[in-house]
């Protein structure tokens, strides 16, 4: 068994998973399922000055019959009182003791900051998380994703908390923002002890075509949400990357987007995370969900000899280059093949009309593949113009059976050459121009 | 004994609710998400209608069963009954990629009774409308079943004046009166004459042609005739006691099923069904499920040469219904001018040819025979009607496969009359295509076929190809066997 221990910046849970601020981490009776259940940590739903909520609040989306691949919410911070969550955090900390519990801030004034920063040491919180991204509500009063979006604000803010923190601070990231990178420095310069991110990102996520409003609904009308859940993952593990790889940002990483299964989190720590954060999974199917994260990823670690998470850590980060460091040269093509082919074709029309037109039909007869895919006789099948194929991936992703199509690495005799090094010979007069395609 | 019906009116109700009940939307949304949307559709092909059934698939799965039925009804003007009577498996469900994954292929034909009941249960029309201007044309279909209204179906959407002659009261032929009643109920078929009728097309039933009206005539008011006449009475056994009152035609105690009330319909405790075809089977199974407390099947045969499909012959199996394979029928029992049972002989295949085994004859007691051994070819009707009309050997009309054209320029052909004895898909198909012919031979212009928007863009006779020459699942098996054993 893998050691599955974790340690965000001091802040020490038996496992990486958390739940993330958010409706599963509003009270300490869910704090105490999600212990439970497995979870190494809580981040408490934002406590701030108590808001007014309204009905309704979520809204889905769906793909074919799947459902909530993506949600979106308007739903605020808490709107409990400060002192109950302090308390009900203090109760937690009581009876779970060596579990993490963080307490997720928002206020405005800086004395505000000093005191509710005091109030969750005090509470017995193990770290404080500093919620600068929620894209709905609260950041129309100014706080919320209107400080994530300027990490000047952010910068000011952070160092007010600095000022009376006694344990560590996380700063959260909005992804509204053009560079995250931007954000993660102002939090390094203020202090923070790590970021987490990213929080929600904003969205509509359909038209009612009946009433025009969109979901979800208030009366007659909608606001624009918070948008996560499973889609939002391919932007999340983009950012968490980017900050992993700026050495001036160089704080631990909490990564939240998305995440429901062992491998989108072994995915996140591959990627720079330390813990990992999950609300969307949650609020669809509960906190049971921890016990397939936990033994998926310690049995991924033990099939890969990896006895803890820091020998994960950050592994995929250094194979990710700017596009300008890859090599021109490396070639593969597509190959089908038609043992396993059931003779659908989308992998020709999608070359035909959404790539590079390198799939023929062909009359099966004219090959030497017996009778070809399928089984319809004389059906004409796929074939890959190996020579013409860009290598572009696109046949073997529509393709709906497992390794039927396999990009296959060719060697085309020619030395890697990267993009700036092909410019710089080109400056130097040392090769002549690749000729443009036809 | 005389017969007498068995169960009451609720027990029969719930005995012949619909075998493939429909799908519920969200049933039909997850099923239709299933569906690959493959390029160039082995399923199309294996339609004799043609329907692009990926596009609309794909339209039930974006949340528009109208514009699917729409796809479907302009392909196939009896979609909704197709929907559930194809025998699927062995057509466009049997030819579905999925197959191929080892995973269940789409349930094409329940998508398709989903689309096409939300128009017709919402009284949308979807077709498009038929052209204002018309080519001056008439043309006579006679015969209105299957055949006749997709032939006329057609020929009103290309713009010609159209009247069907149909000898009985009621339309839709067997699509009305033979199909198990579990499968569809004859509302369905004239719903659907009803929507051909919507097009323009005249329809008088109750008119035979060559009594009420003279072919003479037909010819002189019509400049094309097409002919779907279908196939005749049940073929007789020739044995003893086959005139006894409880001797009956299978299909004509299929009709009687349709055409009154479930409770008045006499059926026996004990009923022999003579035949191991698809009508056999749903004669036996409708026999249980009147009452019979014993229905079996007597046939010649071993079981391996039954022309029944094997979906229908496991549904007998689970209705209860007994098979006696080998065994052939000598002579009816007669007790007081009824039949009290079946005098039957053990079979054996010597070279090929069916022989009785001596000393080995026994009675099964019974109180009905239904003969289901295959129905009378039309041979004698059509002499007296088109005396110079070519017939096979088989006793089929002679006609060109793409256009249903006879050796008589002006009269064409479709359905069973033609093909011997087909699915109703095949029917409509064959009128489809003889509709094709008919507007080539009358206009001298072939029939622009609409390209299949789930297919555009695929090179060389795409389009239409299931229409044309519809490939067929046991075609499809044999090149399985063999590609697996390359």
């Amino acid at each position: 068994m893998a050691d599955l221990s974790c340690n965000l910046a001091g802040i020490k849970s038996p496992n990486p998973f958390w739940v993330a601020s958010g409706p599963p981490a509003n009270t300490a009776y869910q704090a105490h399922r999600a212990f439970e259940a497995g979870w190494g940590g809580v981040v408490w739903k934002t406590i701030g000055t108590p808001i007014v909520n309204v009905a309704s609040r979520y809204s889905a989306l769906n793909h074919g019959p799947n459902r909530l691949i993506g949600l979106n919410n308007i739903e605020l911070i808490s709107d409990r009182a400060p002192e109950t969550n302090f308390r009900e955090i203090a109760e937690v900390k009581r009876r779970w003791p060596h579990h993490a519990v963080i307490a997720s801030l928002m206020v405005e004034t800086r004395a505000e900051w000093h005191d509710y920063v005091k109030r969750a040491a005090d509470a017995g919180a193990d770290g404080i998380e500093l919620n600068y991204g929620c894209p709905h509500g609260m950041c129309e009063r100014g706080m919320g994703s209107a400080v994530g979006q300027q990490p000047a604000v952010a910068e000011k803010i952070t160092s007010w908390v600095m000022e009376a923190a006694t344990i560590p601070v996380i700063v959260k990231l909005t992804p509204n923002i053009t560079d995250v990178t931007a954000a993660a420095r102002a939090a390094k310069r203020a202090g923070a002890n790590a970021i987490s991110l990213i929080n929600t990102i904003n969205s509509i996520t359909n038209v009612n075509l009946d009433t025009f409003v969109p979901e979800p609904t208030v009366g007659r009308l909608s606001s624009h949400g918070g948008y996560c859940g499973p889609a939002v993952k391919p932007i999340a593990l983009n950012m968490v990357h980017a900050c992993a790889a700026d050495p001036a940002v160089g704080l631990p990483i909490s990564g939240i987007g998305g995440i429901a299964t062992w491998r989108d989190a072994a995915e996140f720590i591959a990627l720079g995370a330390t813990s990992l954060q999950v609300c969307t999974a949650i609020m669809h199917y509960g906190f049971r969900i921890v016990e397939d994260l936990a033994d998926g990823l310690n049995a991924y670690l033990d099939a890969k000899g990896l006895p803890s998470l820091a020998d994960l850590r950050g592994r995929a980060v250094p194979s990710l280059e700017k596009w300008e460091n890859l090599d021109l040269h490396f070639q593969r093509v597509a190959r089908i093949d038609y043992d396993k082919c059931i003779g659908c074709n989308l992998c020709y029309i999608a070359c035909e009309d959404g790539a590079h037109q390198c799939i023929d039909l062909v009359n099966p007869d004219e090959l030497a593949i017996g009778l070809g895919p399928g089984r319809v006789p004389h059906k004409p099948v796929p074939v890959v113009r190996e020579a013409d194929c860009v290598g572009c991936n696109l046949c073997s992703l529509v393709c709906p059976v497992d390794e039927c199509i396999e990009m296959t690495v060719v060697n085309n005799g020619l030395a890697p050459l990267t993009w700036s090094e092909y410019q710089a010979k080109l400056a130097r007069g040392e090769m002549s121009p690749i000729p443009p395609h036809p | 004994m005389p017969l007498s019906p068995l169960l009451p009116a609720d027990q029969l109700a719930a005995k012949f609710a619909d075998v493939k009940p429909p799908l519920r939307p969200q049933e039909a949304l997850v099923e239709a998400s299933r569906c690959l949307y493959c390029f160039d559709a082995p399923c199309i092909m294996a339609c004799p209608t043609g329907i692009d059934i990926p596009a609309f698939i794909r339209k039930i799965a974006g949340g528009s069963p109208a514009a699917a039925a729409k796809t479907i009804l302009t392909a196939n003007i009896l979609g909704a009954s197709c929907a559930r009577v194809c025998p699927t498996s062995v057509l466009c469900e049997g030819a579905c990629v999925l197959d191929d994954r080892d995973e269940q292929p789409i349930q094409i034909g329940r998508l398709q009774r989903y689309a096409t009941d939300y128009v017709s249960e919402r009284g949308l029309q979807v077709l498009p409308p038929i052209p204002a201007s018309k080519s001056g044309k008439k043309i006579a279909v006679i015969g209105a079943g299957p055949a006749g209204l997709g032939c006329a179906a057609e020929l009103a959407r290309l713009g010609h004046a159209v009247t069907i002659f149909e000898k009985q009261r009621q339309p839709g032929g067997l699509n009305t009166h033979g199909i198990a009643y579990y499968k569809m109920k004859p509302q369905v078929s004239l719903a659907e004459v009803r929507l051909v009728e919507s097009l323009g097309v005249e329809l008088r039933c109750g008119v035979k042609v060559g009594t009420d009206v003279k072919v003479a005539d037909l010819e002189r008011d019509f400049q094309a005739i097409f002919v779907g006449v279908g196939l005749g009475a049940a073929t007789r056994l020739r044995i003893p006691g086959e005139s006894l009152p409880e001797v009956r035609d299978a299909l004509e105690f299929i009709a009687q099923i349709h055409t009154e009330p479930l409770e008045k319909v006499p059926v026996g405790r004990t009923v022999a069904v003579i035949g191991c075809g698809n009508t056999a089977i749903d004669a036996v199974t409708q026999s249980k499920r009147l009452g019979a407390e014993r229905a079996f099947i007597v046939y010649r045969r071993g079981e391996e040469n039954m022309s029944a499909y094997d979906f229908e012959y496991e549904h007998a199996k689970h209705d209860g219904a007994e098979f006696l394979f080998n065994v052939a029928p000598v002579g009816v029992v007669e007790t007081n001018g009824h039949v009290s049972g079946l005098r039957l002989v053990r079979t054996r295949v010597l070279d090929g040819r069916v022989e009785a085994v001596p000393n080995s004859e026994w009675v099964e007691p019974c109180e009905l025979v239904l003969k289901a051994v295959g129905q009378e070819k039309q041979v004698q009707l059509l002499r007296e009607l088109f005396p110079r009309l070519q017939i096979d050997d088989r006793g089929v009309i002679a006609h060109d496969a793409l256009t249903g054209q006879t050796n008589l320029a002006h009269i064409f052909v479709g359905g069973d009359c033609g093909n011997g004895g087909r699915e109703v898909v095949n029917a409509v198909g064959e009128g489809k295509k003889a509709a094709h012919g008919i507007h080539r031979f009358l206009m001298h212009e072939p029939v622009p076929l609409p390209p299949q928007p789930s297919r555009l863009g695929a090179k060389g006779g795409a389009t239409g190809s299931g229409l044309l020459q519809p490939i067929r699942a046991h075609e499809l098996e044999a090149a399985l066997t063999k590609s697996t054993n390359r």
